[in-house]
């Protein structure tokens, strides 16, 4: 591996001299109707974006709301279809489709050396499905608006006076893009490497992306099942899960929760997997071992598959069951710690460099410790029943979705910035930023760790009074966050404009992605490169890298 | 014979064909686990109101159920035997077992809408309308509620696979497939295996007791 190809041997110019991608051809249609992974990929990142931005200023407004026991800027039922549509749109519309298909789409075939997606019109019409699904979404909320929350648990959701069904169809349709995406990722990514990658030098990113898609492809339909049902209950008094009628509310949250447990690990994997590029090439080291992250990534999706039954503690399960369920939840936990330790140990003896990315590592690593500590508490029986259903799990699961999945997606879109569009971004900035995330972060939800175990129940419109400065205080976390985001993505927007010119590698990785021009031609390569090392291997200068790459 | 296209992120037409070969089998996958759901609520209603579901099969009419699944078996095989002939480079029979398969299918849709019709008439609906009289129980308003639901998801199913051997018959005609290449054709025979094969578990969750 460590011998560099000869240097008699002919150089293919893997990174070609064709126009790139942003520029090969122009003009709307061109964009709204292409079929290159990488267009797609900045379609989807302009969609998620503003779901990142319209769920924010929903978490603006609740916060808000909440800064007074009373009524402050909106009365209960409307703080009540908020709340829903928070929930909604930060997990389906943002923090499920998010990495995965900016990233993903855009990534993924170039590790790979592919020149697309195995099946490009898929990807086009998934992106448009995604449309679709977030404008009936979005569109049935304002309308009609619902108030169950985005778990929408039987009875209350059979009963509720708010329409349901239009909801319920939007997500069904989000989940119909979802599935396709994760098919395209696995397709592409067992039919469609270049010569030399095996598993065993597949980049850890996509690896993670292929864990996703196994549980996208999986339990998303279950999911639409759930949906369908609670629908028809809802629309046509189907009665499936109506104790009235002898139905078992029980049995929705058993197959809703079959899809939205492991949709917590369709969001927090791609997140990791950001962190596995990252670590190594700012440590300029090989990642302490690849196994270990590889191994702990299938083994958290395939886990994450039977820890569903921990929501459900107080739901009437069986003592059997929550002791079963509760004892798989810590095994996340196990393949999680591995991961970090593994991350840690990278750390070690490397020689690293402070850049944005990597300030966002240090913080992910913090906070998903965090989360994940707290999520092992969760999941012990006697203390859930304590917390379950009070602040204390939503501060928990914020800091797996928003310390973990959205400092990854930061992490990303400053990594991989250069990479995309072909400029380099403010470092001081982009630091700034990062530093600003971390505390708003942590101002925001650590009072809801105490707040929680106080016994403020979630989803409550009002509070006793000495709870108030808890609150007001995660609403000050909230606004510091909200101006931090603002800051982080108004400064990869400025540098889309003002930014350096960035050269093909400007990390010094080795990670196969950067082997190509910044930003990518078309077809990513110039001529089909031969991958046959390891991606992480800080053995070979970029030369031999590159050399080794264009070898035949 | 015409070649297919080649996409450009393909090498050759092998690869393109077991991508989409590939891709068709995720997709069942991904199928199944829909159905799973179903089957599952089954298995948990089903124990929990034993009697009231034992009594509401042996209410279903069997011949209804069993005609439906020799139809849908032999159509399979049919859908199997067009690939076949494909493969031997024979077109004009494939055509013929294509047509075959649809009008099975159709028969399928016949039979399964005359029994909704007889369901119709006693009144054994799914949920809020369910006022069948011989069987008032919560048990038998949850087995018709999953009867409905299951045997409605799988004839929309029969529907669209019977869309998808219609455009497969089409192109047949068109001679878009050969003796080598003919992925498109394979893909749209497994669905409709698929539609089969969960009939093969319906059939007996739903007529035998």
């Amino acid at each position: 591996m460590t011998n560099p190809a000869p240097e008699t041997a002919p150089v293919l110019p893997i990174a070609g001299d064709q126009p790139d991608y942003l520029h090969w051809t122009s003009g709307v249609s061109s964009w709204l109707f292409t079929r290159d992974h990488k267009r797609i990929a900045i379609m989807f990142y302009v969609a998620v974006i503003s779901m990142l931005g319209l769920g924010g200023f929903f978490a603006l407004a609740l916060r808000t709301e909440l800064l007074t026991p009373g009524r402050t800027i909106m009365d209960a039922t409307t703080y009540n279809r908020l709340f829903t549509l928070h929930g909604v749109t930060m997990v389906w519309l943002f923090l499920i489709p998010s990495i995965p298909t900016v990233f993903g789409n855009f990534l993924v075939p170039i590790q790979i050396g592919a020149r697309d997606l195995a099946f490009p019109r898929l990807n086009l019409a998934s992106f448009y499905i995604y449309l679709l699904g977030a404008l009936v979404t979005i569109g049935g909320m304002v309308a009609g608006g619902t108030d169950t929350g985005w778990t929408f648990y039987t009875p209350y959701s059979d009963q509720t006076p708010t329409r349901l069904v239009p909801v319920l169809v939007g997500i069904f349709i989000l989940g119909i893009s979802s599935i396709l995406t994760g098919l395209n990722f696995i397709v592409t990514i067992h039919r469609l490497r270049a010569p030399g990658i095996t598993w065993r030098n597949l980049p850890l990113f996509t690896w993670s992306i292929y864990a996703t898609s196994l549980i996208l492809v999986l339990a998303t339909p279950v999911l639409g099942m759930a949906l369908g049902l609670i629908g028809l209950d809802h629309g046509l008094g189907l009665g499936l899960f109506d104790p009235a009628v002898g139905g078992d509310p029980v049995l929705f949250q058993h197959i809703f929760w079959f899809y939205s447990h492991p949709a917590v690990y369709i969001m927090i994997l791609p997140a990791m997997g950001v962190i596995s590029e990252i670590v190594p090439t700012f440590s300029h080291r090989r990642p302490a071992s690849y196994m270990a992250i590889v191994v702990s990534t299938i083994a958290i999706a395939f886990v994450g598959f039977l820890t569903w039954g921990h929501h459900m503690f107080v739901a009437g399960i069986s003592e059997l069951d929550a002791g079963f369920f509760g004892a798989l939840s810590m095994f996340v936990a196990v393949f999680s710690a591995i991961k970090v330790f593994t991350w840690v140990m990278t750390l070690r003896r490397g020689s690293i460099r402070f850049n944005t990315p990597m300030l966002y590592f240090f913080a992910f690593l913090f906070l998903f410790v965090f989360g994940g500590m707290t999520g092992v508490a969760v999941a012990t029986q006697s203390l859930d029943v304590h917390w379950h259903d009070t602040y204390f799990v939503v501060a928990h699961f914020h800091f797996i979705m928003v310390g973990g999945s959205l400092t990854g997606f930061l992490a990303a879109a400053y990594y991989w910035f250069p990479k995309m569009f072909g400029r380099m971004y403010d470092e001081r900035v982009g630091m700034v930023g990062a530093a600003a995330v971390f505390v708003g972060f942590f101002v925001t939800f650590m009072p809801q760790f105490l707040l929680g175990n106080m016994g403020m129940p979630r989803r409550y419109y009002s509070y006793p009074a000495h709870f108030q400065w808890l609150h007001v205080l995660s609403t000050a976390g909230a606004f510091i966050l909200g101006s931090a985001l603002l800051l982080a993505l108004g400064n990869l927007l400025v540098a889309l404009v003002n930014g350096k010119r960035a050269i093909a590698n400007p990390w010094h990785s080795r990670s196969f992605e950067w082997l190509t021009t910044s930003p990518p031609p078309k077809n990513n390569f110039g001529a089909t490169p031969n991958l046959s090392y390891s991606p992480y291997d800080y053995s070979l200068t970029e030369e031999q890298a590159r050399a080794q790459a264009s070898s035949r | 014979m015409p070649k297919p296209l080649l996409g450009e992120q393909y090498s050759d037409l092998e690869q393109q064909d077991g991508a989409l070969q590939f891709g068709m089998w995720v997709f069942l996958g991904s199928e199944l686990l829909l159905f799973s759901a179903l089957f599952a609520l089954y298995a948990s209603y089903r124990s929990m109101y034993p009697a009231d579901f034992e009594q509401a099969i042996r209410h279903n009419t069997l011949v209804y159920g069993t005609a439906n699944l020799y139809l849908l078996l032999t159509s399979s095989l049919c859908a199997a035997l067009a690939v076949w002939a494909m493969r031997r480079g024979r077109p004009r029979l494939t055509l013929g077992l294509l047509a075959t398969t649809i009008v099975m299918g159709l028969g399928f849709l016949v039979i399964k809408g005359a029994e909704y019709l007889v369901h119709i008439r006693e009144g054994a609906l799914p949920g809020r309308y369910y006022h069948w009289h011989e069987l008032p129980s919560f048990g038998a308003n949850r087995f018709y509620s999953l009867y409905w639901v299951m045997t409605g998801l799988h004839a929309l199913h029969v529907t669209a696979g019977l869309c998808v051997l219609g455009w497969l018959s089409l192109r047949v005609m068109k001679g878009a497939y050969s003796v080598e290449h003919h992925a498109g054709l394979e893909m749209g025979t497994l669905y409709w295996h698929l539609v089969d094969i969960v009939w093969i578990f319906l059939w007996p969750l739903l007529y035998l007791s």
